[in-house]
């Protein structure tokens, strides 16, 4: 197998392999590319902390050609910019990983991105054209293009511009093949789905009939950037560990263990090669290939090993997630609630849950699912992932006051090293044990807090209701009686009305309070 | 007839009487209400109950009356005070037709209530409300000039003086039309002021009742003949005890003789589980004559089987405390043993006229003489 896949190029294979990648027709691959550019720029913005402004361009390249048709796409961020000289292999070529760290980001190792632009060029013939300072003096341009068989970039221009601003961001331009009709509901949706869950973001986008989308930032707290880390023993599966072996500079095996693996020290160390029968001196370097594959066995049976440190993870933060959910649904009542971390496979995630009642949350037949990992909305693919199967499945809302017309939106944000996705497309998460039982317990705390609200709007509706009525009634039994008993005045019922109303009102107040908290 | 000058003047004024009595009660009615109101309480009423368990039969009064237990509505509650709302403006409502000496139907009162934001949910609520109201005041909706669709009829020697508005003063004579006077709202409010007849007819049946004026039974028995068309109206119940009660006349009750028609010759005499918060509706005195289970035995009349419908409301009849007397359990057991029935028209099987030449002189001679 290892054999065949030398003959082919990484951008080979994935070119022919597309339809796992998320580009399986031009309407999928418009989607799939601004949702890799976007989650690009992102990335690069948080991962330094800068507040992101990103801006999306589609234009049409051609006049009223039916879809699909040819687009000229364009992505202009705020983030931390390249370094020229990695700009060309930045977009293309595909690389698999060489770094053994990990981190908590969208996309894997820019991958998203690189398919993006070799199926711009694969379907145009057209060349990319990059732009991007990291806020020094200059500013870098690059018109590239792709050998695909050698997975080589070609450099077809190179300029420097002085960027006396200092400016940084990057701004990357390409031709594609879409079906920008098709795909416009969903992108509107991705948009506005990343605006909840990236709430500090300016994202504005002109489509190709020149409407103009803008989804402003609501704050300006980020979340703290994700750290890079260590991977976790058991996170590992052979072919990296060969990989890892190949580049270290380590001459023991303990050494080794305690160097490229998180919260291994001396004594865990030791205690597992004497576990697995190799010898703590060896060098890693001479390992055969039977005891390469006794360690990884011995790595996946040790207990050993403390559980994945999870201070890595960039979580949203149950401020963060209300801001984004009261920005773009303004609900009447909101509970969100995460999680404390939890591993599955030596990851470890961390689930945040929200739940939204009214507002711009319409009554549907069911409950609206907005589906996150690692700040990407997921949009494909619903009934397959697991939320969706704790939301529809295994959940009892009516337990929670929650009737099918409810009008009430779920939100679910998983955030991990490797969120479990099931297909290379990622669109939804894997039956995981571990995380469905996260998310269901989130699930059931937030739906607490909204039942209760619930039956408190209830109770209020009643009491409304109930003072309508005196409302309605006490004034013309008064007038009634007043014509009856031949008097002239009509009595007056505002002492009854306000004795009615009181209860009421001491409900409202103490409505108010709890509502807002 | 003979009657004191005195009486008669005494007797004239018994229906204006009647009506200035209802304006109080309407009137005190609305005063409670009101009083409630100003002294800072929530409206409320209470009345007797009319469930099935308060209702009992009063031997000495010979009617059916409602218990002790009472209910009370108040709007404090929230289911309650609609339907009192809606009592209060049926009050209002009745009290100025009252006043004004119109007259409405059961319908009217339903539609009208819309006009006020507070409509019924369907005739069966009105209806409701009125008998409330009847049970507060104490007067039946007759009397506060809300009639039901259904009409029957009278013939006879009464002459009446009209108190309608518009009708004052006039003067009728209840024989002067061959199909019968309707009794409606202007003849129960009339006044009687001349009757040459010694006695009251009721019949169930249309075609008998015209038999009997083509047959002049008003004058050969000095009748006054009612078509009852069915069950009695309780304008019509109401009248005949103010025909029995103001001019003294026996009331005689002919139906068919199955235990149908002998339960609106009950309803004549003892009134209605129904009407069990009302008085002055009933006859106890009028008596039953006919068609009776032994006649059907005795004439030898054309008959039909009992259906197992009869048979179990005869049953039921046997329990009802108004059937106590000997001559109800005689009826009740012959129609047991029969198991026959028999129409007030069987008669005609001896010809059309027999019933008026032989059988009404026979009956009439066993029921004075009693």
């Amino acid at each position: 197998m290892a054999e065949e896949f030398k003959e082919m190029s990484p951008s080979d294979f994935f070119y022919r392999n597309r339809d796992i990648a998320g580009f399986t027709n031009p309407s999928r691959a418009i989607y799939s590319t601004i949702r890799e550019l976007i989650e690009n720029s992102l990335d690069a913005c948080e991962i330094h902390g800068i507040l992101p402004d990103i801006y999306i361009r589609i234009s049409a390249e051609t006049e009223e050609t039916p879809d699909p048709a040819i687009y000229r796409v364009r992505v202009e961020d705020n983030g931390s910019g390249l370094p020229s000289e990695v700009i060309p292999s930045a977009f293309g070529q595909v690389l698999f990983g060489s770094k053994y760290k990990l981190r908590q980001t969208r996309g894997t190792f820019g991958l998203g991105v690189k398919m993006a632009v070799l199926y711009g060029q694969i379907t145009t013939h057209g060349q990319s054209r990059i732009l991007s300072s990291t806020g020094t003096s200059k500013m870098y341009e690059y018109t590239l293009m792709m050998d695909i068989q050698k997975n080589r970039p070609i450099v077809v221009k190179h300029k420097v511009h002085s960027n006396k601003a200092k400016w940084h961001g990057t701004i990357v331009e390409f031709t594609t093949e879409a079906d920008y009709t098709r795909a416009m509901a969903k992108i509107l949706d991705y948009l506005k789905q990343t605006a909840i869950v990236v709430p500090y973001a300016n994202l504005t986008f002109v489509d190709p009939r020149g409407r103009f989308y803008k989804f402003d930032r609501a704050t300006t707290l980020m979340p703290k950037p994700p750290t890079e880390t260590l991977p976790h023993p058991h996170g590992i599966d052979i072919e990296t560990f060969k990989r890892m072996i190949d580049s270290t500079s380590s001459r023991t095996m303990k050494d080794f263990m305690k160097r490229h693996f998180q919260r291994v020290g001396e004594a865990i160390a030791r205690r597992f090669l004497e576990f697995s029968g190799i010898s703590p001196k060896k060098n890693p370097r001479k390992l055969a290939q039977e005891e390469l594959v006794k360690l990884v066995n011995a790595i996946k049976n040790y207990d050993g090993f403390l559980s994945p440190d999870a201070g890595c993870l960039s979580p949203l933060g149950d401020e963060l997630l209300r801001t984004g959910i009261k920005k773009e649904l303004a609900p009447e009542f909101m509970s969100v609630y995460q999680r404390k971390p939890a591993a599955y496979s030596g990851f470890p995630f961390i689930v945040e849950v929200g739940v939204a009642y009214g507002g711009d949350i319409l009554k549907t037949d069911g409950i609206l699912l907005y589906r996150f990992a690692n700040r990407i909305p997921l949009l494909f693919d619903e009934a397959s992932d697991i939320s969706y199967k704790v939301t529809n499945e295994t959940m009892n809302w009516r337990h929670y006051k929650v009737l099918p017309d409810t009008p009430i939106a779920v939100f679910v944000h998983i955030c991990s090293l490797k969120i479990p996705y099931k297909t290379v497309g990622k669109e939804f998460i894997a039956d995981r044990p571990e995380v469905e039982h996260e998310v269901l317990n989130a699930m059931r705390e937030v739906a607490r807090h909204l039942a209760l609200f619930l039956s408190k709007k209830h109770h209020m509706e009643r009491e409304k209701k109930r003072l309508d009525v005196f409302l309605k009634y006490l004034p013309k039994i008064a007038f009634f009686s007043a014509k009856l008993a031949k008097k002239e005045k009509v009595p007056d019922v505002k002492r009854l009305l306000r004795s009615v109303a009181k209860y009421a009102e001491e409900q409202g107040e103490e409505e108010g309070t709890e509502g807002s908290g | 007839m003979p009657k004191s000058k005195e009486k008669k003047k005494e007797q004239k004024g018994a229906v204006k009487e009647r009506k200035k009595k209802v304006i109080g009660a309407l009137q005190d009615f609305g005063n409670k209400i009101y009083g409630q109101i100003t002294s800072g309480e929530f409206p409320s009423v209470k009345m007797p109950s009319r469930s099935i368990n308060n209702i009992y039969y009063d031997q000495k009064l010979r009617q059916y009356i409602l218990g002790t237990r009472s209910v009370k509505r108040s709007s404090r509650n929230v289911r309650h005070i609609k339907p009192l709302t809606q009592l209060s403006w049926t009050g209002m409502f009745v009290d100025e037709l009252t006043r004004q000496r119109k007259t409405s139907t059961l319908r009217d009162v339903f539609y009208s209530a819309q006009a006020y934001e507070m409509s019924f949910v369907d005739q069966q609520e009105s209806d409701n409300l009125i008998t409330d109201l009847e049970t507060i005041i104490g007067f039946a909706r007759e009397d506060f000039s809300v009639f039901p669709e259904e009409r029957s009829a009278i013939f006879g020697d009464l002459t009446i003086e009209y108190t309608l508005p518009g009708y004052e003063g006039k003067k009728l004579n209840l024989a002067s039309h061959p199909d019968g006077m309707m009794i409606g709202p202007a003849l129960t409010s009339s006044e009687f002021v001349g009757c040459k007849a010694d006695k009251v007819i009721a019949i169930e049946k249309g075609g008998l009742f015209t038999r009997f004026i083509e047959e002049r039974v008003h004058t050969k028995h000095k009748a006054l003949l009612i078509h009852t068309a069915g069950q009695a109206p309780r304008a019509t119940r109401g009248f005949l005890r103010r025909l029995n009660q103001e001019l003294k006349l026996p009331v005689y009750l002919f139906t068919d003789g199955d235990p149908w028609g002998m339960h609106i010759a009950m309803v004549i005499i003892s009134g209605s589980a129904n009407a069990a918060h009302l008085r002055d509706l009933n006859t106890p005195d009028a008596k039953w004559f006919g068609v009776w289970a032994t006649d059907i035995v005795d004439y030898k009349l054309p008959s039909d089987k009992l259906t197992e419908l009869d048979v179990k409301r005869l049953y039921e009849l046997k329990k009802d405390p108004r059937y106590k007397g000997k001559l109800w359990n005689r009826e009740i057991d012959t129609f047991i043993k029969i198991k026959k029935k028999a129409e007030q028209e069987a008669f005609s099987k001896y010809g059309l006229t027999y019933i008026v030449d032989e059988y009404l002189p026979a009956k009439l001679e066993m029921a004075e003489s009693e």
